[in-house]
């Protein structure tokens, strides 16, 4: 497991936005620049999708960023590869040490399976990323167009016998993932809502989104 | 038996599979892998959600018991039974470039039918044949395909997972469109193209009793089986108990 500190300085950042929990957060980063999201208050989950801005529907693949690096965690030096297989940005900063990307985002739908049927009306990530999309028409995107995410700064340990397990977060207050953009990208954060699981520890908190211009060389 | 068939390796093909028939896939030779996609075909957004049918259930294999989920909380199908006891899906599909580096590049004039279908490209043609195209596509099943992970994360691909003759039942809850695909599995290491056959059978299941296996494997699955049960007493069209 791999740890990096960034040297960027929230001062220098160009853009600082606290995205309340339960919310959503959806804006485009160009080529090269730098995308921080911090855990604010430490255990919350940032259930994250990213699109090609030029053409939206070559989105994040989970399988394909799993596979072409090895191993099914995220870090520092994880490339995120398209559904047509090439980069969209690079993890290049992580003091957590490891993000999950097996276990998708919160539904109310799977909500039910997993804890109760009469759960069905808590509010979960894809009810947020699809209002994001309603209130974002001009991305052109929908339902078809959220998928398998990112799960910045949570733990869910595969085991060498097929298991998945949900595991306490390794990350803390003020922990945080940097990925610089390889194309001009779209990101649509999903603060995680839940209330039924330890991903958040059953307390949503806030994060914190910063963006920093391409390094000056 | 209501159908049999056996499809070459590096082929694709699809269908509509009623709730309460049985899907049994065999892997004649050894060593094959069958990429497989699922959508409900009365109304396609509702499809195959890999990461909810494994956090739903804890695992990270698919083998008997487990039910594959939809994004909607409902089951496509049971596996009601299993010889090879792993099967892959999280490890997704190849793709033209990767076909091209690992085995070549080959022109369909020289080998005709034998050329080297990727999965990407075969469940993107075998998905427009409904109108689905590539923002439909999603992480789909590779049966008789085992990638065991070590504790740093890291993908083995195990060649020896499935022997001749290893097969798996799909028992479907739910009408349900199929879209599979023979192409090798993406991190087959073999020196060439592998082309293993698979043998389908298709017939009908024993209903689902109280103390069906797959149903009481979890409680989620009980769940599960409660919300299928909803939407086929309520919806439309063929999907309703009366047909």
């Amino acid at each position: 497991m791999t740890r990096k500190r960034s040297e960027r300085l929230p001062s220098e950042a160009v853009y600082r936005e606290i995205v309340p929990a339960g919310k959503y957060w959806i804006q485009v980063v160009r080529e090269d620049q730098v995308l921080r999201i911090v855990d604010v208050e430490g255990n919350q989950a940032a259930d994250t999708l990213f699109f090609n801005a030029a053409d939206p529907y070559e989105r994040y693949s989970a399988v394909d960023t799993v596979r072409e690096q090895g191993n099914v965690y995220l870090s520092h030096g994880s490339k995120l590869m398209s559904t047509h297989c090439r980069v969209l940005a690079e993890i290049v900063a992580d003091t957590v040490g490891r993000h999950d990307t097996l276990g998708g985002a919160c539904a109310t739908e799977s909500n039910t399976v997993r804890y109760a049927l009469e759960k069905r009306t808590m509010h979960a990530c894809r009810d947020s990323w699809l209002l994001a999309v309603a209130e974002h028409e001009r991305f052109g995107l929908t339902k078809r167009d959220l998928t398998h995410n990112i799960n910045f700064f949570m733990n869910v340990p595969v085991t060498p016998d097929g298991g998945l397990t949900f595991a306490d977060g390794l990350s803390g207050p003020g922990q945080y993932v940097e990925m610089r953009a390889a194309m001009d990208i779209i990101v649509l954060i999903s603060n995680c809502p839940q209330l039924n699981n330890p991903c958040n520890a059953y307390n949503p908190t806030p994060l914190e989104v910063l963006i920093w211009d391409a390094d000056v060389s | 038996m209501i159908y049999e068939t056996s499809i070459e390796g590096g082929k694709h093909w699809s269908l509509v599979v009623r709730a309460g028939m049985r899907l049994r896939l065999i892997d004649e030779l050894g060593g094959a892998n069958v990429g497989m996609l699922f959508y409900n075909p009365q109304n396609t957004l509702e499809r195959y959600n890999a990461p909810d049918t494994l956090k739903c259930q804890h695992t990270f294999k698919l083998t008997r018991g487990h039910c594959l989920y939809s994004d909607m909380g409902r089951i496509f199908c049971s596996i009601v039974a299993d010889t090879v006891g792993w099967h892959d899906t999280v490890c997704g599909n190849s793709n033209r470039e990767l076909v091209a580096r690992r085995w070549g590049e080959q022109s369909y004039q020289e080998v005709r039918n034998d050329w080297t279908q990727n999965g990407h490209d075969a469940f993107l043609v075998e998905g427009g044949k409904y109108g689905l195209g590539r923002r439909d596509l999603a992480a789909n099943v590779n049966w008789f395909s085992k990638v065991a992970i070590t504790d740093d994360g890291s993908m083995h691909f195990d060649a020896e997972n499935c022997k001749p003759g290893g097969s798996v039942d799909l028992r479907f809850e739910m009408d349900t469109l199929v879209l599979l695909h023979t192409c090798p599995h993406p991190l087959n290491p073999a020196r060439d193209y592998p082309r293993r056959p698979v043998g389908v059978q298709i017939d009908q299941a024993a209903p689902v009793r109280d103390d069906d296996f797959c149903r009481n494997f979890r409680p989620e699955n009980g769940r599960g089986f409660e919300n299928t049960k909803l939407y086929r007493a309520c919806a439309c069209g063929p999907t309703g108990v009366s047909s």
